[in-house]
This record gives structure tokens, sequence and C-alpha cells, in this order.
């Protein structure tokens, strides 16, 4: 976290004689900032109001400061308690009271300091190591017997998102979904968030990647060249999809068709039906698609410039899924784990036509993460919005022109 | 007010310095000290029929006579002082103990807080203002509000030389305020000027203000008050007040004055 917090109540006749507003005041004076919580207002002239107060500084030094101009006006430090630990009484099983997780910034308090939780991600547990000196969230299939876990709901703190400083449509934080909304400007910060990224990702910076977890949509309506051209020019670190996704991307690399329809007339070929198995059948032949790029037999297209650029690639098998392709994970929660081991360090979420993988990527998700949701059906947005994603925005259009946008944005000649 | 607790000033001197008045150098003239106190108790009784408790003066308890800081009562009820500075939390048993053996249902602060009683909580029926900053914390008043069933309204006290809200506010008993603004922040005025329509605010000049003009008792049309205060007096008698401008100038070596000498019982 890059911001100090405290959190303080303030009691008594604090509206009428100006003490909150005095508070408040001089917390921005002095270069903080405040989240105003719980403000109840006293009901008779004779009742008292409270308020509580959450004030970040930059520092530590500068907290402190404005915690020792406050105090005198009747701010008081809330003296929380410890949050409370129990043990995991058997592999795979959160003692009865777990702490569920958000997708928020949170912290816990041990031993009255408050600590960060690593990874956070929407629906987790929290499992605190023996010292006490750290707390990550887990899983529910992945703690072990002993494991020490978060219970109840005292000593935790979920911080609400910053508004970020960059003025872009990131800024706004809302995840309204719209066909009607202009597009162009959405594209524009999209794209301007990925230069910026890659180049901080060149300069070898930790957080910059750019993940894009998409559909088979993205060859069906025209999207792979556009793709394949931000994976080889850098755009894109990681990639998340299904076996269809990289079926139909070497199916029109070997025979020109998506679904055995040709990519540039449309029209249906003879047995066209059979390219894509005929596609995976080829490279469970040569064993990988690695194999099938080195060797020259998949030569262009989006796991062709997955495998050069070394983009690792996560993918997630389905109950439908033909073949799979060699490397698809078939066992979903194996699948979530791999997929969540490739979170830290992502700056920016691209889910494009994808419903099953756009949900699964979004869980994955912290808050904190700018992320873009991309498909022509606004249910798929907005789902992802009422399961708690609400960070996303949510862009209604065909996964094709969005990403011939995108790169033509970052100067692809088309 | 029927009823006024004060200490003779038999051992009132200067003995230490707490208050931007108080100077060690500065010697308390005893006779004339003991021959003002008798003065404007005199006032208090033959003038304006008041019943006076006299609590007994204590050697090495010099401040003792400024009993509007030994508490606060509210009917049955004294909430004993707790002062900020050791010199005066002497004091303290002495209030606690006279407080008792009256009878009165005693309560006292809590601890890691300071309250100077009457002479940083006063007020109209409804509505009490609490000084703060200065000596009594603010964190008194929401304890207060809530024993009491009263608004509490604090306000801050931004000059040293006006150290309790006694010595710069004073309410009058027909719903005016007699006040100093500069001894509050622009806050504190604004709040003042929200809760009492400003026709009812009697300004105290600077230099009257530094007198201890607002350290004054008022009981129904009469306001007892340090004498040299002729424009307080002029606002007051323009007010229907019957002014008693007494001289008390031996007291404000010490940085109190009528007010200051008196704590209301009921």
């Amino acid at each position: 976290m890059s911001t100090y917090h405290e959190t303080v109540v303030l009691q008594g006749h604090i509206i009428d004689s100006l003490i909150l507003a005095k508070v408040l005041d001089r917390i921005v004076m002095m270069g903080g900032t405040f989240d105003l919580q719980d403000v109840n207002i006293g009901k008779t002239r004779e009742q008292s109001s409270s308020a509580r107060i959450v004030i970040r500084a930059a520092s530590k030094a500068f907290l402190d400061e404005i915690l020792n101009a406050i105090q005198p006006h009747g701010a008081l430090i809330e003296r929380g308690t410890d949050c409370r630990t129990e043990l995991v009484p058997d592999d795979g099983i959160l003692p009865d009271t777990f702490y569920a997780t958000t997708h928020l910034p949170t912290q816990i308090r041990i031993a009255g300091r408050w600590l960060d939780v690593d990874r956070i991600e929407m629906d987790l547990a929290i499992v605190v190591n023996e010292e006490g000196s750290a707390a990550h969230a887990i899983p529910m299939g992945d703690v072990r017997r002993g494991d020490r876990v978060i219970v109840g709901r005292e000593g935790i703190r979920v911080i609400p998102l910053q508004r970020p400083h960059e003025r872009d449509v990131f800024g706004f934080m809302e995840s309204q979904v719209s066909a009607e909304r202009p597009h162009g400007h959405i594209i524009a910060d999209i794209a301007t968030r990925m230069r910026q990224l890659r180049e901080r990702h060149r300069q070898g910076q930790t957080d910059a990647k750019v993940l894009l977890a998409g559909g088979p949509a993205i060859i069906h309506a025209g999207g792979r060249d556009a793709l394949t051209w931000l994976i080889e020019q850098g755009f894109i670190h990681i990639l998340f999809c299904g076996n269809a996704l990289a079926a139909h991307d070497m199916e029109a690399d070997l025979y020109g068709t998506s679904l055995g329809y040709k990519l540039t007339g449309g029209q249906p070929l003879p047995h066209g039906h059979e390219h894509h198995l005929r596609t995976i059948n080829r490279i469970r032949t040569i064993g990988s698609i690695e194999a099938a790029v080195h060797s020259g037999v998949v030569k262009q297209g989006i796991m062709a410039a997955c495998v050069r650029q070394t983009v690792p690639v996560v993918m997630a098998g389905t109950i439908r899924d033909d073949g799979p392709l060699p490397g698809v994970i078939t066992d979903s929660v194996h699948a979530q784990q791999a997929m969540r081991a490739l979170i830290p360090g992502v700056g920016l979420a691209l889910l494009v036509a994808s419903t099953l993988h756009s949900i699964a990527t979004g869980n994955l998700l912290p808050a904190t993460i700018p992320t873009v949701c991309v498909d022509i059906n606004p249910s798929v947005p907005t789902k992802l919005a009422d399961r708690g994603s609400f960070q996303a925005v949510g862009l209604v259009m065909d996964a094709g022109s969005f990403l011939t946008e995108v790169g033509r944005t970052l100067g692809r000649l088309v | 007010m029927s009823r006024l607790l004060v200490c003779p000033p038999d051992f009132f001197g200067i003995e230490y310095e707490i208050n931007p008045w108080m100077r060690l150098s500065n010697r308390v003239d005893h006779e004339r000290a003991a021959s003002q106190w008798q003065t404007l108790m005199g006032i208090f009784e033959q003038d304006l029929g008041i019943v006076l408790e006299r609590m007994v003066p204590i050697p090495g308890l010099p401040d003792l006579v400024f009993t509007a800081n030994a508490g606060l009562v509210v009917g049955h009820t004294a909430v004993v002082s707790h002062f900020r500075y050791p010199e005066r939390q002497r004091e303290e048993a002495h209030f606690e103990h006279w407080f008792r053996q009256q009878g009165y249902e005693v309560m006292t602060v809590e601890a890691g807080l300071h309250f100077e009683g009457a002479g940083d909580l006063l007020g109209f029926s409804d509505t009490w203002f609490g000084g703060y900053r200065q000596r009594s914390d603010i964190g008194m008043y929401p304890i207060l509000s809530e024993r009491f069933q009263r608004e509490i309204i604090p306000l801050e006290l931004i000059d040293g030389r006006f150290y309790h809200l006694d010595t710069c506010l004073c309410p009058l008993s027909g719903g005016e305020l007699l006040y100093f603004p500069a001894a509050f922040d622009h806050d504190g005025r604004e709040v003042l000027a929200a809760r009492i329509p400003t026709e009812r605010h009697l300004v105290v000049p600077e230099h009257e203000a530094l007198k201890f003009a607002c350290n004054a008792v008022c009981v129904e049309k009469h306001v007892v008050l340090p004498a040299g205060c002729p424009t307080t007096e002029g606002l007051l008698q323009e007010r229907g007040y019957d002014t008693h401008a007494v001289q008390l100038d031996e007291f404000m070596k010490s940085g109190g004055s009528a007010k200051c000498l008196t704590l209301a019982l009921d």
C-alpha cells in the first residue's frame, strides 16, 4: 500500500459546532484525504452525533502530524481489536466462521499492527503465517490442516478504492454498460494505457503486464490479425483462453478457415467443419503448440506470436472441448491455479468476447487492476459487474472491431 | 440562582505561573484582596440577596478562591474538576470533600481527560457551551451531554489570555451573549452567530476584555463585573441590566475576576 491510514472517531455535538468541518478541513489542509464513514446524526438537539473518519496520508510522518493536529478537537484513534484466527480443521476445509474476502485492498490487525493481505482476490479466505507477520488470500481448496485462517469480522479493514490520478475512462471506476455510449474515447484511453504499460514493461517494471482473456469470437469476428500484431509488438504479456481460441487460430493458419468458414470470403468450405478437428489432431500428433510453431507447421497467428514472444498462455478446458489441444488444462481447479499464478504484475486486463473466461478472470483480479470487458452481448459485462468486478469498464462491441481499432490506434497499418 | 459557592482569599497569592497573567514577581496585596473580595460578597448578599456558601480556605492552595473551577453543579449532581496543571490538582480533593459533605452526588472525570468545571462550561438553559483546547478537553463534553441530556457546543479557545470560557463569554439571563469574539476562531464565531441572533450579541471591546469584562456574574437583571469597563456597562444598561462594578484588580494578577470567584450551586 502506498498510503498510510488510521481510523478516528469523533463524537459529541460535532455538526452544529462545526467541529466535524474543522477536523475534515485540517486533514485536507495538511495534505491528507479522508473517507467519512458511519455518520450518525443525533435525532434530537440533546443527542450527540458521531462520525468515523478514515484518514490517509502519503507517509507515516504526515499521518502522525494530522493525528496530532486533530486529536485536540476530539478525534480519537479507533482502538479496534486484533483479528481472530482459527486453525484449519482439515485439508480444504475452512472453519465455519471464516472471513470471506472482497477483491478490495484489505488489512488485518495482529498484535495492534495493521498488515496488508497479499494476493487479494474475491471470495477467498485469509491465511496468516505462524509469526503473524504476513497474510495472503487463499482459495478454500488450498488450505491445509493446521493453517491459521482469519475468522469473524473484527480486526479487518477493507479499503475503498482511491480515485486514480489518471483522468481517463478508468478514473470513473464504473461499469455502466451501454451499446449507445461512444467507444472512441474508451479505446483511445485503453491504447494510451497499453502504450505506457509496454514502456514500463520494457523498463523491467514488475506491475506493467497486460493480460488478455479471450474467446474464439476473436477469430470468427476478424480480430485475429490485430491481436497477433498486438502480441508481436509487445503490447500483450499474458493470454488466457480456452481450447477453441487456440484451435481456430491455428485452423486459420493451416486451412484459412475458422470453424470451417473461409476467413477471407466467408463461404463455408466442403467438410470445413472438420478443419478444427484436423488441426487439433495435427497438434496432438506433434505433441505441443510450441513444437508446432518451432517446426514451422504453424507459421502465423495468435498462438505462433505467443510462442515467439514467450507470452505465457493458460488454456483452460471446458466440458464441450474437442481434443483438447496439448497444453489445455482440463482440471478446472488446476486451470484456476495456473491463471491465479499469473495475476501478480498485471496492470491492465482486457476481457474480450468470452463469458466464461471473462468472468473466471474477473474473479481472480483485485479491484485495483484496471479492467475492460468487451463483448457484443451486453449481458457479459453486466454479469461481470453483478458478480462483483465493479471496476471493469464495459464495452459493448464486436471483438474484431475492438482489436482492430486498438491496433490502429497503437500504429498498426490496416 | 440563589446560592453561590465562594472561598475567602485568606491564602490567595501568586505561588506559580500557569497562565499569561500570573507573574511570581507580581505580589498580591493581601489586605486589598481581602477587601475587594468582601465588597464583592457584600454586593451578592446585600444587593442581590444571594446565599453564599463559604468554603474553608486551605494554606498552600492559593487558587482555591476561584471556586468556578471546583466543578459543575447540575441539580443534585456535582462533577468535580480534574485540572490540567498539577498545581491546581491539589484542590480537587477539597472540592470533592465539600460536595460530598453537602450531599451532592459526585461524578468524577474519566482518566486521561481534563475538565475545569463551570470555568469552561456555561450557557443557557437548553444549550451549553464548552470551552476547550486551553484547559478542558473536548472529550468531556459528549460525556456530560449524555449525562445531563443537554446540547453542549464545544468552542475552541485560541488565545492563551482567555484560557477559560468564562474569561471571554458570559450568557445573560435575557438570552443575550456578552463576549469577546477574538478569543474564538472563525468557526467558533460562526457557531455563536448561528446560535444567537446577532442583535443579541454584546461585543466587548478588547481593552475591556483584557480587564475580564466578560468574567461577569449575571443574576436576573443584575450583572456584577470588574470595574474599569464602562463600554461593557453601557452595553448592558442599554439592554436593561443593572451593572455592579467591583474593583478586583488584585485577583486579575492571577487571571481571575468576579465570575471566577463564584460557583453557581442551583
